[in-house]
């Protein structure tokens, strides 16, 4: 079992989330977070004071997959997000030690899908 | 690193442009006090001034006024967050730039004597615009009285068409389509229904309160910018949401508070007629809202607050042209009608069209400035202003036909006029931003200011 966490550009979250319901991937928690990468964040001037490098809108993805389905989460997420520009994001796979469904009181592999 | 819109190039036109406004409008100012202060002291025997006609004029200018902010959380809280506040410093701009194009030029071109086509530049910079009365408008108010209540009629008529173009225009092409558009389009249609000698106005065409002028005008102009910068990215694929319907309803409300001085304010006097425009306007206006919230109720499952005040907008549109001539009944059928047809519009006929009205400028205040028009035509009844006429209800079908070649002149002019100012802007400056813009929201990439923060 994988976690996989994933830090796109907020106007890409449609495609994204399109992308994977074609991989069958249906399961996944959106937050919004704010980001600082390689794109250094914009300037904003109040008042005619600039404040520089400030922090960008990002949505994060949280996704619990079981390895089979972690290439093709992967593939979804990029297909969506990728405009080719600084500031598309990241994907992170981590492992996964443990999974329960509240509800059922499943554990692992059935509690993820 | 963003690119900053409003700082390229084609910002400096615009900006040049703005700069100049405000450089006439000082001059300008300092010309027009001088015959304005010689007239209110001079001794000789003034028209009569009735004070109560003058508080209620001016109660209506400022009334009028508070609807373009009204308007601007109205439109701003239907786009997303990343474009707030471009919509709502456009209206807010409009408020600076377009009165000082009045008080400069605009005036003058709508309202002073001139030919049937348009006014004379006799009133430049208020020039000859005093304190004393301008009896073929207002005989018992101050003629600046009346000046500045048609100043926010001259702010708010172009803030309309903001809501087509929403999320994807950029600002300094918006500035210069909008100066261009209030002298080139709105002024001459002023002079054409309002102006002494205003061809429409001779023809005995009706416009109580701007149906033509205001809303036919600004709704076709809408459909035109929409047409001419295209559809907002991903708008196929999936719907845009609003992000904030609250602020909508908060701006619903005041334009609704705002429009009892646009219609009731345009008697121009604290008499029988205002009286009957604004409570006309009322029935209007809750109809229409309660037909929308029934109608969304049958037809989409539940009643909607978009809905409810979307309908509360198009019963004002459209009872506008028709508040001074219309009594109760006809307010009632004119509030349904207009909920019927400006639904039927926004949510069948647009999506089947496929132009990207973003905030329904058009569906709503061209479909209903027109079909309140054409009702003026239905029925207006002298019994309720003896200044007016009949219509069609009232034994005089040539009204309806007066009416409808009125609102066939004026959707014509502003269609063709707007195309071809709106073409001309977009070959000069570029109507629309860069599609890295667009998605990254015009707040940061043109006005780098962000409406509200996450952290803190």
């Amino acid at each position: 079992m994988k976690l996989i966490i994933a830090i796109i550009q907020p106007h890409r979250l449609e495609e994204v989330k399109e992308a994977l319901y074609k991989a069958d991937v249906n399961l996944i928690t959106v937050s919004e977070v704010l980001g600082h990468g390689r794109q250094k964040g914009v300037t904003e001037v109040y008042r005619g004071f600039k404040e520089t490098g400030n922090l960008l809108r990002k949505v994060r993805l949280e996704i619990a997959v079981n390895d089979n389905f972690v290439e093709p989460t992967i593939k979804a997420i990029t297909t969506g997000a990728r405009t080719g520009q600084t500031g598309d994001g990241k994907i992170f796979v981590l492992p996964l030690e443990q999974c329960h469904r509240i509800r059922t009181g499943e554990t692992g592999h059935e509690a993820i899908g | 690193m963003v690119t900053n819109g409003s700082a390229n190039g084609s910002g400096l036109l615009a900006r040049w442009v703005l700069v100049v406004i405000v450089a006439l409008g000082l001059a300008g100012s300092v010309f027009a006090e001088e015959p304005s202060i010689a007239q209110a002291t001079a001794p000789a025997p003034r028209p009569k001034i009735d004070s109560g006609d003058t508080a209620w004029v001016l109660i209506s200018a400022a009334l009028v006024m508070l609807m373009t902010p009204g308007l601007a959380f109205f439109y701003g809280g239907l786009v997303r967050r990343k474009n707030y506040l471009s919509v709502l410093m456009q209206c807010m701009i409009i408020l600076g730039v377009l009165s000082i194009q009045w008080v400069l030029l605009g005036y003058s071109l709508s309202f002073s004597p001139g030919s049937n086509w348009l006014g004379s530049l006799d009133w430049v910079g208020l020039k000859g615009v005093g304190l004393e009365p301008y009896p073929d408008y207002a005989a018992t108010i101050p003629h600046q009285a009346f000046m500045i209540f048609q100043a926010m009629f001259a702010v708010i008529t172009p803030a309309l068409i903001i809501g087509a173009f929403a999320e994807r225009m950029k600002f300094s092409a918006f500035l210069v389509f909008t100066l261009l558009w209030a002298t080139l389009v709105y002024d001459p249609m002023v002079h054409w229904m309002w102006g002494v000698g205003g061809f429409l106005r001779n023809m005995g065409a009706l416009d109580f309160a701007g149906g033509t002028v205001v809303h036919i005008n600004a709704g076709v102009a809408a459909l035109v910018t929409a047409l001419v910068i295209g559809k907002r990215k991903s708008i196929d694929k999936h719907p845009i949401p609003p992000h904030s319907l609250p602020f909508s309803v908060l701006g619903a409300a005041l334009l609704w508070f705002g429009w009892f001085g646009f219609n009731a304010g345009s008697a121009l006097g604290a008499n029988g007629v205002a009286t009957n425009a604004f409570v006309v306007t009322h029935i209007a206006a809750a109809t229409a809202a309660t037909t929308w919230a029934i109608l969304d109720w049958t037809l989409n499952g539940a009643p909607t607050m978009l809905g409810t005040i979307s309908g509360a907008i198009a019963g004002l549109a459209t009872i506008t042209p028709a508040s001074g001539y219309v009594g109760c009944g006809a307010a009632m059928v004119i509030g349904i009608a207009a909920a019927m047809l400006c639904f039927l519009f926004v949510s069948v006929i647009k999506p089947k069209l496929g132009y990207d009205d973003a905030l329904d400028a058009f569906g709503v205040h061209g479909v209903g400035g027109a079909l309140g028009t054409l009702a003026v035509g239905l029925f207006a009844c002298k019994a309720i202003n003896p200044a007016g006429a009949n219509g069609l209800f009232f034994g005089n079908p040539r009204q309806f036909g007066v009416q409808a070649a009125a609102t066939a002149v004026t959707a014509i002019y502003s269609f063709v006029a707007t195309w071809i100012l709106y073409k001309l802007v977009d070959v000069l400056i570029g109507v629309r931003v860069s599609d890295k813009d667009e998605a990254m929201g015009l707040d940061l990439t043109q006005h780098n200011e962000r409406a509200s923060t996450m952290l803190e």
